[in-house]
């Protein structure tokens, strides 16, 4: 099976072009969709559904930098452990349980603002540097590290964006 | 999903929330994180000059069963030597809460926490990690 930047024309490494994923995504998926096939054979009208589900599953995993992250560096034979790797850095964690803790105490949305403001800072820096390990020094084992902490931040965005509704 | 009703006495009471003072010379540090759920958990204990675990605290960010395995392994290691407390398993913790499959990565995360911990005070002391694991392995052989 091609690999999904195959899939969409695209150059294996991390920095993609969003615009020309976008760009494929929908010229794929004008093509496969199942309402075209909606008078076709059984067959036919089954391969359709197959391979929706299929660009949707690719365009999903490269259109979120955790996930392109985590598909290049399986590609490379790289794990990035995000099940049984518990061992992150000591300032790393100390850090994240200070944003927590900054979140548990947050009850206006002026706070949540603040806080979020630096949760996207964070992700963009570490973003570059993923970028920077895959796609210039090819160090995967330190972007997996890296991807690890992402996950962190990703998490923890999500969580602000619920605490919104508790606020307002 | 439906949590066990030990899993929901934990974390609606949960046990030895807090923090000791990480410089302290009787303290020891855990701190560890869970990249799949983002949960973050410290552990903490307090041992005496004898080697024996007086009092821990915890704080978790995470879901009910990461609260409630920290929590726990609190309770569990108060009163216990630290080659005791670190032959506290994952699977022990996973058998008491009852946890389901998909939050086995809780426990496995309170294990390493304690495992964290007794590493931190070791250190601060210049103990031997290997000696204490080696003598904990013999007594249950």
């Amino acid at each position: 099976m091609s690999s999904h930047f195959e899939l969409f024309g695209l150059a294996p490494a991390f920095a993609v072009d969003a615009a020309a994923l976008d760009r494929a995504y929908r010229e794929i998926q004008s093509r496969v969709h199942p309402d075209r096939f909606a008078h076709a054979g059984d067959a036919e009208r089954r391969a359709s559904m197959q391979w929706t589900t299929r660009v949707n599953e690719a365009y999903r995993t490269l259109k979120s930098p955790v996930q392109r992250a985590k598909y290049l560096l399986e590609l490379n034979g790289v794990d990035v452990g995000f099940e049984t790797n518990t061992q992150m850095p000591g300032d790393f964690l100390l850090r994240q349980l200070e944003l927590r803790e900054t979140l548990a105490g947050a009850n206006q949305p002026e706070a949540l603002d603040a806080l979020l403001a630096e949760v996207r800072r964070e992700q963009r820096l570490l973003v570059q540097g993923i970028a920077q390990l895959i796609d210039d020094s090819k160090d995967y084992a330190a972007a997996a590290g890296e991807v690890r902490k992402l996950m962190f931040l990703d998490k923890l965005a999500a969580e602000i964006d619920v605490a919104y509704e508790k606020v307002e | 999903m439906a949590y066990s009703d030990k899993v929901i006495d934990h974390y609606e009471n949960p046990r030895n929330v807090g923090s000791f003072d990480k410089n302290d010379e009787a303290v020891g540090t855990g701190m560890v994180g869970a990249p799949a759920c983002g949960d973050v958990m410290k552990l903490q204990i307090r041992v005496s000059k004898d080697g024996v675990i007086e009092d821990a605290r915890f704080k978790t960010y995470g879901c009910g069963s990461a609260i409630a395995s920290s929590s726990l392994v609190t309770e569990w290691v108060k009163g216990k030597r630290l080659d005791e407390a670190a032959t506290i398993k994952n699977t022990q913790i996973a058998e008491e809460l009852a946890l389901p499959p998909v939050k086995i990565h809780c426990s496995i995360l309170a294990e390493d926490a304690i495992k964290a911990a007794i590493e931190d005070y070791r250190k601060k002391h210049g103990l031997e990690q290997a000696d204490g694991e080696e003598a904990a392995e013999e007594r249950v052989a």
